[in-house]
């Protein structure tokens, strides 16, 4: 049985990352390890410590830093987190400084909002009814 | 010639603009753009996927989306590494002005 137990977003800089994904975001750092030149970096929700975890990973191979501006230009989010309220953490982190390049966004069974990772990223939230 | 090069102008236009409005998905395309102006490429398929069920491909929306703007019907707006969609609804003034509604 495999399990999945990480995923993993870019991050222009793993510091910077670090700060963003728990000041701001609120996660907590779970694994900081050094691992080559760069580290195993993973937060994890509170709710969720023993949940997946987010490896901030370095955006270390020239296209993946391509690949990332397409998506931004586009306004596709790296990937997606829930919430219980899109509207109440789109206000949270809008306060924070956070730069929303879609507003929650009523879309039938999901509310969404996107957001800039200020690492090189855009991050959905979203937020199933019901 | 002025004159005469300005109607052809004119009349090219109209061209594109009846064809940009000829096109349902085209039209719903302007219906969200009017709803919520300033949208992203993601944004504008997730509400045609989501509210319209429609399933073009996001290249095929791009492609709609080129339709309208050069009937000037929507513009973009680039900020920072973000591309933005806006609706513009003056080249519909060129129908009024036509056809006068009394």
């Amino acid at each position: 049985m495999l399990t999945i137990n990480i995923t993993s977003v870019y991050v222009d800089d793993q510091a910077k990352a670090l700060e963003f994904y728990t000041d701001v975001l609120g996660f907590v750092k779970k694994t900081d390890v050094p691992a080559g030149g760069a580290r195993w970096l993973t937060v994890v929700s509170p709710a969720h410590p023993e949940g997946v975890e987010l490896l901030l990973e370095p955006t270390g191979h020239p296209a993946a830093k391509t690949y990332k501006e397409a998506l931004v230009a586009d306004g596709i989010p790296f990937t997606s987190f829930a919430v219980e309220d899109a509207q109440a953490e789109y206000e949270r982190l809008s306060a924070a400084g956070v730069r929303f390049v879609q507003e929650p966004t009523d879309l039938g069974p999901v509310v969404t909002a996107v957001f800039d990772d200020t690492c090189g990223n855009l991050i959905q939230i979203a937020a199933q009814k019901g | 010639m002025t004159g005469k090069s300005s109607l052809a102008y004119k009349c090219a236009m109209s061209e594109v603009l009846f064809k940009a409005l000829a096109d349902p998905t085209r039209r719903v395309l302007l219906d969200e753009l009017t709803e919520k102006d300033g949208q992203t490429l993601f944004e504008i398929c997730g509400r045609l996927a989501m509210k319209h069920g429609l399933s073009s491909s996001r290249q095929a929306i791009s492609q709609h989306l080129a339709v309208l703007e050069e009937a000037g019907l929507v513009t973009t707006r680039r900020e920072g590494r973000y591309k933005f969609h806006h609706v513009d609804t003056t080249p519909l003034r060129s129908i009024v002005e036509r056809w006068p509604i009394p």
